[in-house]
């Protein structure tokens, strides 16, 4: 059998003195789509911060393409081509569309910039006449089109966040459990900073307590 | 008018010297919101690099090769100050980064109480002066007088400006300056995309201290003399510099030193020189009553 692309092995984290993980163990394979699905609060964002060490996993071991990436500083591993698409896009408001997009490729250098622009902006042609234009100064939805095309940017080995595309590897945290166990090829269910279950999407989906707990009078 | 005119040469030479190190505080507080207290006596160390090394290279060269000594006495300074600046973060700022907020603030303290008792024990308390240099006049008419430029305030003002140029084109299209603004505006996110957050600000401070150097050297050069004390009136008007422009900005914190030193020479010029600090620190009032963020600062609220 093949090393799993990222490998999360019985992690704890701390938010000072509250542990906001308690012992999860996760792993994504090349090319899958795996979501992480539960309430707010349950770990999730933390969990994908932790892979970053921000906050760093006091216990347990997270590999990346078979090395540990632990102890490595956020920097470090988001060169490894581990990209995020964070929850509240996060773009740099004051930089133009055009830095931004820069930001996102300085992890690969400037060695298919050209390229890659040419690829993100064809993917948002909306991005393409804003180039110049300041970050915060594009609406919502454009600012969204623009953190995932800045992720893009860096040629990912892994993504992180709300993203969804096919031939990547992608690990997805959402909110909204139906879209993501339609999507996903495997599933977690996390509650209270521990993984409760696991399975393929569709059998997540077909789970009476999954219904009850995150998709009946829940958000579709 | 002659005079009117004098005072604004005079003003924008002093002005010069502000904005070079304003500059130092404001790219800090920037990138990691911190007032930096220890700058003011980086400059005053970058003037005591420069006097000892332009001491040095006249014995060494003669008196014949006095521009090519202060170009070398420069780029020397640069690097031996920069080394400082770079030394002081690594040893009194990084390691409490992430601490309380007030944690870095007192430690600046302590590091300028440091440099400037260091350099009153290695130098003596006493003044150091040079021999003016530079002090060739170009005279102008104007109106029915004249009006003197001094050689050195013609250069004082050419390699401000030239810096300005650089940094300019530094921060706005290298990746060094993108790393920069991004870390200011969220480093969190800057580090999620591989910038490494420690680097660049290490480097900010170098840039920083970098400035001061040549502020140092230009003020050794201007006023021909220097005391272990000087960091620390110079580094308070050029923070006000800083805090006027609006923190943060680089053209502001230019701005503010610019207003400061002409404030503060028409002053002189026109009313009694023993308030023209009173004046320069009266108009910073003013000035933060109306604009609480400065001339130039981005207001603290931002839409989301």
């Amino acid at each position: 059998m093949t090393v799993p692309l990222l490998e999360i092995q019985d992690v704890s984290a701390f938010y000072g003195n509250i542990q906001a993980l308690k012992g999860v163990s996760l792993d994504v394979n090349r090319g899958e789509i795996v979501t992480l699905i539960g309430a707010n609060g349950a770990g999730k964002s933390t969990l994908m911060m932790t892979v970053f060490g921000s906050p760093r996993a006091r216990d347990g071991e997270i590999l990346f393409e078979g090395k540990p990436i632990t102890q490595l500083s956020t920097h470090a591993i988001a060169r490894l081509r581990i990209a995020q698409s964070p929850e509240g896009r996060r773009i740099f408001q004051r930089m133009t569309v055009l830095e931004n997009l820069q930001m996102g490729a300085s992890v690969d250098g400037s060695a298919h910039f050209e390229e890659d622009l040419a690829r993100v902006t064809q993917l948002f042609p909306r991005l393409r006449e804003r180039l110049t234009q300041r970050g915060g100064t594009l609406s919502g939805g454009e600012q969204q089109m623009l953190a995932i095309a800045r992720a893009l940017m860096s040629r990912p080995k892994l993504t992180l966040g709300e993203l969804n595309r096919q031939g990547m590897t992608i690990f997805l945290v959402e909110q909204n459990a139906f879209h993501a166990l339609k999507l996903a090829h495997r599933a977690y269910v996390m509650v209270n900073g521990v993984i409760t279950m696991s399975g393929s999407g569709r059998e997540l989906l077909a789970r009476p307590e999954i219904r009850q707990a995150y998709l009946e009078g829940g958000r579709h | 008018m002659d005079y009117f005119v004098q005072q604004l040469i005079n003003g924008l030479t002093l002005g010069s010297i502000y904005g070079l190190i304003a500059i130092g505080y404001t790219m800090v507080y920037g990138i990691i919101g911190m007032v930096n207290f220890a700058h003011g006596d980086v400059f005053m160390l970058a003037a005591f690099i420069a006097l000892i090394l332009f001491l040095l290279l006249m014995q060494v060269l003669g008196g014949l090769a006095l521009g090519l000594a202060l170009v070398i006495v420069l780029l020397l300074g640069m690097a031996l100050t920069s080394l400082w600046g770079w030394v002081i973060e690594r040893l009194a700022y990084r390691p409490l980064r992430g601490s309380f907020r007030l944690a870095p603030l007192i430690s600046a303290i302590g590091m300028s109480i440091f440099l400037s008792n260091f350099v009153q024990l290695v130098q003596g308390p006493r003044n150091k002066t040079l021999e003016p240099i530079l002090s060739n006049v170009l005279v102008f008419p104007v109106g029915e007088g004249s009006v003197t430029l001094a050689e050195k305030q013609l250069v004082i003002m050419v390699v401000t400006a030239a810096l300005l140029g650089v940094l300019w084109y530094v921060v706005r299209y290298t990746s060094l300056g993108r790393a920069q603004r991004a870390c200011e505006q969220d480093r969190k996110m800057a580090s999620l995309l591989g910038v490494d957050v420690d680097r660049t600000v290490s480097l900010t401070f170098i840039i920083g201290a970098m400035l001061a150097s040549v502020a140092g050297l230009l003020w050794m050069m201007y006023y021909g003399v220097v005391s272990f004390s000087d960091g620390f009136v110079p580094g308070v008007k050029a923070f006000t510099a800083a805090v006027l422009g609006g923190i943060g900005s680089l053209p502001g914190a230019v701005l503010g030193g610019l207003l400061i030193g002409l404030i503060e020479t028409f002053w002189s010029a026109y009313f009694t020189i023993d308030y023209k600090d009173v004046a320069a620190f009266s108009i910073l009032a003013i000035v933060l009553i109306f604009l609480p963020s400065g001339l130039l600062g981005r207001p603290d609220v931002e839409k989301v």
